[in-house]
């Protein structure tokens, strides 16, 4: 496939902290305009996978390309630039500013006041909480909604591609929800989602595509639909097979 | 059934912030006990008070009968309360095995812990077993900050039931674990709820809780709003549009996929 195809290409990504590999050659496509999530067992590289996006953790080996230009060697800055935002995994908000000041510095890479503005407009029109608790302290929200300011925050920059770590961790039902309402409402905003997440039938089931990494190698790969209805994949990663789900649901 | 952890009217405020607000928990003895409630509704909180980490500002804890209002968290374990956190606790620089071995020491000082039940067979075995049954016994010898988040909440997992408390409290035990993963822990649960141990868990993952739990409290603005079997809170109105919302979201979740 020539390089244009995909929005992101991996390309045999070699990858790890020092201690051996953790990612032993990745390769797969993230195509433009959808969501795609990666899903498998704890410590298969899924978050190291983002990291690599995001510049975080430099590839040993292998390519990734993102709308033709290698990442593979550039800074996170660099790649900021380009249009990609990684909301981490852990809580990340500055706890003793405001709301309002934690989202103004997602545009940290932006000079024009003006244009900084009117995202910020569109932004506190988004997320409400942005505007109701613009004078708050970060660190006095709840967990649930200390991850809406950071995913209104990442949009600050306007990114083409939003790659998410674990987007649903530790928040309850019904923000939960609301959580993936939002993320759908990025997509159709026309950001590309790249989602890591162990909320994984919610997750696939909001999809478009779906990744297994096992072992730090690509198992599986196909629409959200197919990785959620494969027996195998039911079994060893998403609590059982799918008939099992239903007929106790 | 006998209460064996409780929690009375208990206060607390940070600044100007009331986490607590006369908040009273019962927990029995061999029970499986859920706490739910809505994100920043004091759950965690309320771990701390009950485990000697935060003092309340009002109210009481009793464990077996004793006052524990106030007792120091190192107390608080040595008598027999375990608890994980819900953002991981673990020595990053020492070994996930050795991270195991300070976690069954109650009395002496870690350090003197460590030496000695390094070089005691029994303790070592038991380690390796629950690093085995959480599946991070192959991890065992590398140091406990490589592992990723979700490695990170099994070993913690494991570090409490070394252990050996009688009654553990779990801080989101299944948030960033593995679905499959999850169920395995959940029959581990039940089965050490045979043998006698009794549980408190917080937890979102309403399938878990469900299943697992005996008896659920679900927690609103600071205090209790509702106590009762997993069916009875499930189905009442008030938790319903608290904590679970309403059943329309669901299909539009669906939509996504197709649309």
């Amino acid at each position: 496939m020539a390089e244009s195809d995909a929005f992101v290409r991996f390309d045999g990504v070699v990858a790890g902290y020092g201690g051996g590999d953790v990612l032993k050659g990745v390769t797969f496509d993230v195509p433009k305009g959808g969501v795609t999530c990666i899903v498998g067992p704890n410590g298969s590289g899924k978050s190291t996978l983002l990291k690599t996006v995001s510049g975080l953790v430099r590839p040993r080996l292998g390519e990734i390309w993102f709308k033709g230009t290698q990442l593979v060697g550039l800074s996170p800055k660099e790649i900021l630039r380009l249009g990609v935002v990684q909301v981490p995994q852990n809580h990340s908000l500055f706890r003793e500013m405001t709301v309002h000041e934690n989202v103004e510095l997602g545009a940290f890479l932006v000079k024009d006041k003006k244009v900084i503005a009117e995202r910020m407009a569109a932004i506190r029109e988004m997320f409400p909480i942005v505007a109701e608790r613009a004078r708050d302290k970060a660190g006095s929200l709840s967990g649930g909604q200390q991850r809406l300011v950071e995913f209104a925050r990442c949009l600050m920059l306007e990114p083409d591609l939003v790659v998410l770590d674990e987007p649903s961790m530790g928040l309850d039902p019904k923000t939960l929800r609301s959580m993936f309402h939002t993320i759908k409402m990025m997509n159709s905003a026309g950001r590309t989602v790249l989602l890591v997440e162990q909320n994984a039938r919610q997750a696939l089931r909001m999809s478009h595509f779906g990744v297994v990494l096992e072992n730090g190698q690509v198992r599986l790969s196909g629409t959200g639909t197919e990785v959620l209805n494969n027996p195998e994949i039911g079994a060893l990663y998403l609590g059982g097979s799918i008939e099992e789900t239903k007929s106790s649901s | 059934m006998t209460v064996l952890l409780n929690a009375q009217g208990i206060s607390r405020a940070f600044g100007g912030v009331q986490a607590l607000n006369l908040c009273s928990l019962n927990v029995d003895k061999g029970s499986i006990t859920g706490l739910i409630g809505p994100n920043g509704s004091g759950k965690t909180t309320l771990f701390n008070v009950m485990t000697g980490y935060v003092k309340p500002d009002a109210g009481s804890v009793s464990f077996d009968g004793h006052d524990i209002t106030g007792a120091r968290p190192n107390k608080v374990f040595a008598m027999g309360i375990g608890r994980t956190f819900q953002l991981t606790r673990i020595f990053a620089r020492i070994s996930v095995l050795e991270n195991m071995l300070v976690a069954t020491q109650r009395e002496e000082s870690w350090l003197r812990g460590l030496t000695r039940s390094m070089s005691n067979k029994s303790e070592h075995d038991a380690a390796m077993e629950w690093l085995d049954f959480v599946g991070i016994a192959r991890l065992a010898k590398l140091p406990a900050g490589s592992l990723s988040y979700g490695q990170r909440k099994l070993l913690e997992l494991a570090y409490v039931l070394v252990a050996d408390p009688d009654v553990i409290l779990l801080d989101e035990p299944a948030g960033g674990v593995n679905l499959t993963l999850i169920n395995v822990i959940s029959e581990k649960i039940r089965s050490l709820n045979k043998d006698g141990k009794t549980f408190l868990i917080v937890e979102h993952n309403m399938e878990f809780v469900m299943n697992l739990c005996d008896s659920v409290t679900v927690m609103h603005q600071g205090s209790d709003l509702v106590t009762g079997t997993p069916a009875e809170v499930r189905s009442d109105p008030r938790v319903l549009d608290a904590y679970l919302g309403g059943g329309d979201d669901e299909e539009e979740i669906e939509e996504v996929a197709h649309g």
